[in-house]
């Protein structure tokens, strides 16, 4: 007999003070506070954080793979936002 | 992203209409021959997705079922240091079984259909844990040898082709080291034990070794996917190079405990630089795998028993957040009313 699944959540761990969120994995939970003690059971149990984000994974808006190439072609022929774009002499110092 | 909520809304139309099409096909395998990992919303043929689904889940399956054996003797452990590392131990299979039910949902199926197929006895598990736990050093044998051939065939999966999987193989890999070495730290304390201990260390060797070298599945000969698996790069290297390997590190282990391992063709070959094994007893691998080994039944009775007695337990916490959801949205209502 078939029943309803929990909601889904992504997890999300702060492995240190001064560094990002990072994406752990992912959980099924009732609710929010349920998310973040079995997310603190399952994906901290040797000190992988300082901080935990559970987010529903039905809120997260994704880029679609199918348009990777056009979504993201704006950036491809733009290599003047690179530092090596430009031309110094090498006696130049501290630049 | 593991964002499975994403992948499975109806009407989806991120899956290109010319499914199955040559090109497609032939971007796909130049993808996994470049070494670039697909992703779930990544467009993938309909025998990749299979394929991945059916391992992915028989692996989460077997990593729950595998709580089974061990908890058997959570009560019973000798000391309060080895209860501790045997909880810990069986929390992780948990841990590993959720990390591999989640991987498999970004393909697109729910969890809970996967775990209908295993109660409903319609999905496999790894043949080993249909064996029972009858003394101690069991559990010793079962982290030593059980575990390391776990790991034997996990280490090549983290390369797999498939991200979630790969992600998922990675983390597990980390926190199986442990499992070995407290097998192995059991065997060696009754190795060094008295007489009475060491024979119950060489009968757990007994009973486990050929149900050990069974885990890595049927010879290449025999092996009916192996082949479109390896071009897919799902599977990495074969089952019997994985199972030599498996000997090879495992012999001198069985040495150093002063065990003697029960194969009587058991010899080092210089030429080969490999071991030479006993041929596997087949016909027990597949009865095993069939559903006829020594506790396959009682495997599925208490899976099926915990899921049901669980089940008050999923249900009120759903309507116990219900409550709570609709108590929160009535909340600013009542106050404005005030």
């Amino acid at each position: 007999m078939s029943e309803k699944d929990w909601p889904l959540w992504e997890v999300f761990i702060r492995a240190k003070s001064g560094l990002a969120h990072k994406h752990a994995g992912s959980l099924h939970a009732a609710d929010a506070q349920m998310a973040l003690e079995n997310a603190r059971d399952v994906y901290t149990r040797r000190g992988e954080g300082v901080s935990l984000w559970v987010v529903p994974s039905a809120a997260i808006t994704a880029s679609d793979p199918e348009d990777k190439e056009a979504f993201f072609e704006p950036t491809g022929d733009k290599i003047y936002r690179h530092p090596t774009f430009y031309e110094i002499p090498e006696d130049v110092k501290n630049m | 992203m593991y964002t499975q909520g994403l992948d499975i809304k109806t009407g989806d139309t991120s899956v290109p209409l010319e499914r199955g099409d040559g090109q497609l096909d032939r971007r796909f395998q130049a993808k996994i021959d470049a070494d670039e990992k697909i992703e779930p919303k990544d467009w993938m043929p309909e025998g990749y997705r299979k394929t991945l689904v059916r391992q992915i889940s028989q692996h989460a399956h077997s990593e729950v079922v595998g709580m089974l054996p061990e908890g058997n003797w959570i009560t019973r452990a000798p000391s309060l240091r080895r209860k501790a590392a045997l909880l810990a131990k069986i929390q992780d299979e948990a841990g590993h079984g959720l990390y591999l039910y989640s991987a498999a949902e970004t393909l697109g199926v729910s969890r809970q259909e996967l775990i209908d197929q295993l109660l409903a006895g319609k999905a496999k598990y790894s043949s080993i844990f249909n064996y029972p736990t009858t003394t101690w050093a069991d559990i010793g044998a079962i982290g030593w040898l059980v575990d390391g051939a776990a790991i034997m065939n996990q280490v090549p999966l983290q390369r797999c082709s498939y991200g979630p999987y790969s992600r998922a193989m990675i983390r597990i890999c980390k926190e199986e080291s442990f499992h070995q070495r407290q097998g192995y730290e059991i065997m060696l304390t009754l190795c060094r034990g008295t007489a009475e201990q060491k024979r119950m260390a060489q009968d757990a060797l007994d009973r486990w070794w050929w149900p050990s070298l069974m885990m890595f599945g049927p010879s290449d000969k025999d092996s009916e996917h192996s082949a479109q698996s390896m071009r897919w790069k799902i599977k990495r290297v074969s089952n019997d190079e994985l199972r030599q390997k498996f000997v090879d590190v495992t012999v001198p282990q069985a040495e150093f405990l002063g065990l003697r391992v029960p194969d009587p063709d058991l010899r080092w070959n210089a030429e080969r630089g490999h071991y030479d094994f006993g041929e596997i007893d087949w016909d027990e691998f597949k009865q095993v795998l069939m559903g006829n080994g020594p506790c396959n039944r009682e495997r599925m009775r208490a899976r099926r028993s915990a899921h049901d007695n669980g089940r008050w337990v999923r249900e009120a916490a759903l309507a116990h957040a219900e409550k709570r959801r609709a108590r929160a949205a009535a909340a600013p209502v009542a106050e404005a009313a005030e």
